[in-house]
């Protein structure tokens, strides 16, 4: 836990000056406070002609008078402005910068995150999945802040106020401090023993808050397989035994929090009582003199007090616990390093796009016995076409995100342009390697600003060309707003093969030695499809071009056209040479013979 | 295609009468649902704000003027005193008692009956939300509709264990301690309200203003998450366009701005706690001055002389704090509880939204032949069906379930100023095939909705086995289609329960007979536990074709005489591909179909295939008339197929 704190309260950085200027006013506000109850007591004893004492019997103030002296009074009033008025400037500057430390921790954890996956691999990617991610830069980040902020103050100031009470209580009469000693440790125990008690269950009840999350999801997502089977009653079924479920645990749960303040006012209530019978008690049995009225109600101010720290407390231990997961998860983040690194004199330029796996070996970190590329020899020429088909998982999207150094081969070297691809600069190789992936993704923005990630001082022209390339442009040109046209997030508002050819003009835009597409005219009708194969054969004669895809009708005309299965390239040679060659292949064309696709898009 | 979903920016504006109607319904809830818990907690707050009224009464009056003075004056009386104080110890001990245990069942019933409520909102929250109509979820994100559960949801139910008990508490604690003050000294008490009210004034600012940072706070908190999801969920695209460094520059200017407006509106609403403290000190303060001042001149105050002494003054030490602190507390409740009840309006938006109108009165029975080959219903499982038809007139008649489906110049549009679909006409008969082909966005998945009724057409007839199937039930209508949808929704559970999604009562026998059917029992049985297998997060363990192979096992269980089938045009790999056509072939066999065909091989075999262009069929007949009409299905037939 400690470690955590510390490691987590590095990344306070520059508010680390915030967090010791709130500790300071925090101090001094907190034994003003202390001094106020001490002080209305010495004005009762004023009231009375008591004595007034300086905590010790011997340190009088004032002895004892029989009519009230107005300039005591007055002294007493002044005194007890100016601690007022310092704790209320302590206590709002304690505030202000607990306010900016706990934003600034909270700035600078989002930020240490966001920068440290910038230079995350995929595989750092892989390991931690995109939504756990998301999640921990939000709200875990958020729980983290919110405790940082409860913390900075209460942390310093309810022990400070404990001790400082019982310490108070103390000199004016250790018999009476006593009371505390015993019912403080007690109450205190009963709190922590409170809040662990019900944490585990609150886990799991927002554990199953999760689970009915998620199935309102489904259920909104699936409304129409719901409405089209008529199965409303079945889904509120499941949905109320959940929330049943959920209730139950919260009232559990409510029934042992309840004892929470009473348990306080049983310190509260017992402890005033038992200091006004002892104090009598006392008074009669050693005198007038031995304890002031004074004193006497200022203990029981105290009382309130230290009640209210305890509770503060044990508040601010529940909302530690809850971040200490959180806390977790974030440095699980920030310690990950990323295992794809510039060395330490990078080659610069990118000379040719000639492509060479020698003796290629490669597993994911997740199962690294499982060998998804093996042994993978093979030299493409620059400027060459290469289609790659095999069933789902025989690798041929790991093989292709060798090129790009996405991933590092685990056994062997992969040279792009005869250079090993590990002795570039990452940033010159992928600006000559460009892979539209699979799984592609536009940005909400417009679809120009889309567009010009693949080359930010891209001219209208080039992108209208690459656009032209990719059979964009006729789209595009239909909407209203051309290329200013606002994309949503993921780019839901355009149609699956409108997105695949945005992405493929993205990638174009580049002017790439390589270019990569994954799969990416899978949702391209087949004559478009063709066309931008064209296009690509024609205008970009130089790129080395390697085309994934399920359609033998994509991979057909290429140069040389891979067959891979279970991670290794089984044949390869031109669509006349496999359909005599190779099984896979000709079983391949002849599932795909006379089927069409009518999905045409227009 | 359904009109573009307009995203209902989330921190919209609930209006203050929105807020009202909110507060007003929950208590209806609390009222109806728990009186016992309701009016026993109030009850309680009540006993408990008592005890802690009387507690400060004590304190200044019966111990400081009635045992601590005379004991100090007369120190012979002690054993009197004592025995005074022991009575009052007592006395009181019985009043402590009794207020803790009021505090905790306060704590207690109020808490449960703000979970009983708020569990009772969520679940017709979402029992109502099945009732709404397709169109309703057309036009809202399904980020936003998850919002109402996610955010508003919590925020109602924070809001209404925690600050709503502490609401009530300081409100009753207010008006009593307001009584015993009046009661002990009215001059004092009406100086304690004087000196209250600029600290009133004060609390409301800085809630007013915090208020106002923390919505600015939510607001760019939402604009960093959102930017943190989409760019983490494109890093691997950031990574290959080598844009992490505008990725980095974009996320900066939001988080600066986060940063920004959480520090100004914590530093406001940490202003809240010193000023109040240090406000019930200042009053504490002039409190003791003015009954200093009095106390002296006591001799020339004449009758009023006796309302002032010492153990006034200690008994209004304590009212005024007790007075103070719950107005503090009640300044910091404000701004969760707007925050609350701004999203219960937008909960009571939704389940005050009109439910899908069901207007029929058709419905399917068992049925079995009677000697003249005529339905007959009956109670028991025949695997035969027939509509039942009650007539105004008292009479029911009874027609056999077919399969047989009638357009008659159908117009229909999403919103009624914009007709997409024209004069659709088609007929199919029972085991008939027809298929739709034309481009995206022709209207072939509009026509099928209208089929089964996801929505309502806004002119024409539509007719099955004869029957205008607006006078079906619906529920019996969606009951007599199955439905194979492009994009597969399944849900968590295991294969078994997902299968009998679309017959509840089906043995395991009949669950594997249509996996079967469906070409979907050879990889289920490769699954770690068969049948049993769970499905995470909706199938996403599954491939895409393997979801839809358990889709159309879902759809053969229920053996429609109908069925609603989209052909995948997203790739899924070959061996896959090939398995989920030929279970769909499977299905197709011997009902009417209706199917958007991607594949030649299903438009060839079809009995009629419509062609479509933009809301209207402009082409129909079989295969080869089409292709020797040479038009439209011509050019897509050639534009596609194969070349060798």
């Amino acid at each position: 836990m400690i470690q955590l704190i510390v490691k987590l309260s590095r990344q306070l950085g520059k508010y680390k000056k915030q967090v010791y200027i709130a500790w300071v006013y925090v101090f001094i506000e907190t034994i003003c406070e202390i001094f106020i109850p001490t002080l209305t007591g010495w004005l009762v004893n004023v009231l009375k002609g008591e004595t007034v004492t300086f905590f010790s019997d011997n340190l009088v103030i004032w002895g004892p008078t029989t009519d009230i002296v107005l300039s005591h009074v007055v002294i007493l009033g002044v005194v007890m402005i100016i601690t007022a008025a310092i704790a209320v400037l302590t206590g709002i500057g304690a505030g202000f910068a607990a306010a900016e430390a706990s934003a600034g921790i909270g700035h600078n954890i989002r930020k240490a995150m966001f920068y440290k996956i910038q230079d995350y691999s995929f595989n750092n990617i892989d390991k931690f999945s995109t939504s756990s991610i998301v999640t921990r830069m939000t709200t875990d980040v958020t729980n983290v802040q919110f405790a940082y902020q409860m913390t900075i103050r209460a942390l310093l100031r309810s022990p400070l106020m404990l001790i400082f009470a019982m310490v108070v209580a103390f000199t004016k009469s250790w018999q009476l401090a006593t009371i505390f000693v015993v019912m403080v440790p007690f109450v205190g125990f009963f709190l922590f023993f409170i809040a662990n008690k019900v944490h585990p269950v609150f886990v799991e009840i927002f554990n199953k808050y999760d689970g009915l999350n998620q199935e309102v999801q489904e259920d909104i997502a699936g409304i129409r397989a719901v409405k089209a089977f008529g199965r409303q009653e079945q889904q509120n079924s499941k949905f109320r035994s959940v929330s049943e479920y959920i209730f139950k645990k919260f009232v559990h749960n409510e029934r042992i929090i309840a004892f929470n303040n009473p348990l306080l006012q049983v310190l509260s209530y017992g402890a005033s009582l038992m200091i006004c019978y002892l104090g009598a008690y006392l008074i009669k049995t050693y005198g007038t003199s031995y304890l002031s009225t004074g004193d006497l109600t200022s203990l029981l101010t105290y009382i309130l007090m230290i009640m209210m720290s305890l509770f503060l407390l044990s508040m601010v231990y529940v909302q530690c616990i809850i971040a200490r997961n959180s806390g977790e998860r974030i440095i699980e983040i920030l310690e990950e390093e990323p295992d794809i690194k510039n060395c330490d004199e990078p080659v610069m330029n990118v000379e040719s796009g000639t492509v060479d796996f020698e003796n290629v070996t490669f597993a994911y970190k997740s199962n690294i016995e499982h060998k998804v590329l093996k042994h993978i020899n093979l030299h493409i020429p620059s400027g060459s076409t290469v289609g790659i088909v095999g069933s789902t998982g025989s690798s041929k999207s790991t093989l292709l995100s060798m090129i790009a150094r996405l991933y590092d081969a685990e056994e062997g070297v992969v040279k792009v342009g005869g250079v090993d691809v590990r002795d570039y600069d990452i940033k010159t190789l992928r600006d000559s390697v460009s892979v539209v992936l699979q799984k592609n993704v536009l940005f909400s923005g417009t679809i120009k600003a889309n567009l010009l990630w693949g080359n930010e001082n891209a001219t209208d022209e080039e992108i209208k060309r690459a656009c032209d390339m990719a059979c964009a442009s006729e789209f595009i040109e239909r909407f209203p707003d051309k290329y200013e046209t606002i994309l949503d997030e993921g780019g839901t508002n355009v149609s699956g093969g409108q997105k695949q050819r945005l992405c493929i003009a993205r990638a174009l835009l580049k002017n790439p030695k390589i270019l990569i597409l994954d799969d990416s005219t899978s949702a391209v009708d087949t004559h478009t499809d063709a066309t931008i194969r064209g296009y690509l054969k024609n205008e970009r004669p130089d790129v080395t071009k390697f085309i994934v895809a399920e359609r033998v009708l994509s991979v057909k005309d290429c140069d040389t056209i891979l067959v891979m299965d279970d991670g290794e390239i089984v044949n390869q040679g031109t669509h006349e040479e496999l359909i005599n060659s190779s099984e896979i292949y000709a079983d391949l064309v002849k599932t795909q013979m006379g089927g069409g696709d009518f999905d045409a898009t227009k | 295609m359904p009109p573009s979903k307009l995203s209902n920016a989330r921190v919209g504006k609930v209006s203050k009468e929105a807020r009202n109607h909110a507060i007003k319904r929950i208590f209806a809830y609390e009222i109806k649902y728990y009186p016992f818990e309701f009016f026993a907690s109030i009850f309680c707050v009540i006993g408990s704000c008592i005890a802690q009224v009387m507690s400060n009464y004590f304190v200044g009056m019966v111990f400081v003027n009635e045992i601590l003075t005379p004991l100090k004056d007369n120190p012979l009386m002690g054993d009197e005193i004592m025995k005074k104080m022991g009575m009052w110890a007592i006395i009181m001990g019985s009043v402590y008692v009794f207020g803790i245990i009021c505090i905790y069942f306060y704590n207690f019933l109020m808490c449960k009956c703000a979970q009983g409520t708020q569990k009772r909102i969520r679940d017709e929250l979402f029992e109502h939300m099945q009732t709404l109509p397709l169109s309703y979820f057309d036009t809202r994100t399904r980020g936003d509709l998850m919002s109402i559960y996610t955010n508003d949801v919590d925020t109602l139910r924070e809001a209404m264990s925690r600050s709503w008990p502490m609401v009530v508490n300081c409100a009753f604690s207010i008006l009593t301690v307001t009584i015993v003050m009046f009661i002990t000294n009215w001059i004092f008490a009406l100086l304690v309200i004087a000196l209250t009210i600029p600290m009133f004034f004060f609390t409301k600012g800085v809630t007013k203003r915090s208020g106002k940072h923390f919505v600015q706070q939510q607001i760019a908190l939402g604009k960093t998450n959102g930017y943190v999801e989409e760019m983490i969920n494109g890093q691997r695209v950031v990574k290959v366009f080598n844009h992490e460094q505008k990725s980095v520059e974009g996320f900066d200017k939001l988080n600066d701005a986060l940063c920004y407006e959480s520090t100004k509106a914590n530093k406001f609403a940490n202003t809240l706690m010193p000023v109040v403290n240090q406000a019930g000190n200042l009053q504490y303060i002039i409190l003791g001055l003015i009954a200093a001042v009095l106390l002296t001149f006591k001799s020339s105050l004449g009758p009023m002389a006796d309302m002032f002494d010492v153990g006034v003054i200690v008994t209004f030490l304590m009212l005024s704090k007790s007075f103070t602190n719950p107005i503090g507390n009640l300044a910091q409740q404000t701004n969760a509880i707007v925050m609350a009840l701004a999203g219960a309006a937008r909960i009571f938006e939704l389940t005050d939204t009109p439910s899908e109108v069901d207007e029929g009165y058709v419905t399917l029975v068992n049925a079995k032949e009677d000697e003249n080959g005529n339905p007959i219903e009956v109670e028991e499982r025949t695997g035969k069906w027939a509509w039942k038809h009650p007539h105004e007139n008292g009479e029911v008649s009874y027609t056999w379930l077919k399969g047989k489906i009638d357009f008659y110049d159908v117009d229909f549009g999403y919103v009624p100023e914009k007709i997409v679909l024209h004069n659709i006409s088609l007929y199919a008969q029972p085991g008939q095939k027809v298929a739709f082909v034309g481009p995206t966005g022709a209207g072939k998945t509009t026509i099928t909705n209208l089929i089964n009724r996801f929505y309502d057409i806004a002119d024409g007839k539509v007719r099955y086995d004869d029957i205008n199937i607006n006078k079906i039930k619906k529920y019996d209508l969606r009951r007599s289609l199955g439905m194979v949808l492009q994009d597969t929704e399944l849900f968590t559970g295991t294969v078994k329960d997902n299968i009998r999604f679309g017959k509840l009562d089906a043995t395991d026998e009949e669950i594997i007979e249509a996996a079967k059917l469906a070409n979907a029992h050879r990889f289920i049985s490769n699954l770690p536990n068969g049948y049993d297998t769970m499905l995470e997060k909706a199938g996403t363990n599954l491939s895409q074709g393997q979801r839809q192979l358990i889709a159309i096992a879902r759809a053969a269980i229920a053996n429609p005489p109908v069925m609603i089938l989209d052909e995948a045009t997203s790739s899924i790999d070959s061996r896959t591909e090939e398995m989920v056509q030929k279970g769909m072939d499977a299905i197709m066999k011997g009902r009417t179909v209706f199917v958007i065909a991607h594949r030649l091989s299903t438009v060839k075999n079809s009995d009629v295939i419509m062609v479509l262009d933009q809301g209207r069929i402009i082409e129909r007949g079989s295969h080869d008339e089409l292709i020797a009409q040479g038009g439209k299905y011509y050019q897509l037939y050639t534009g596609n197929a194969m070349k060798d």
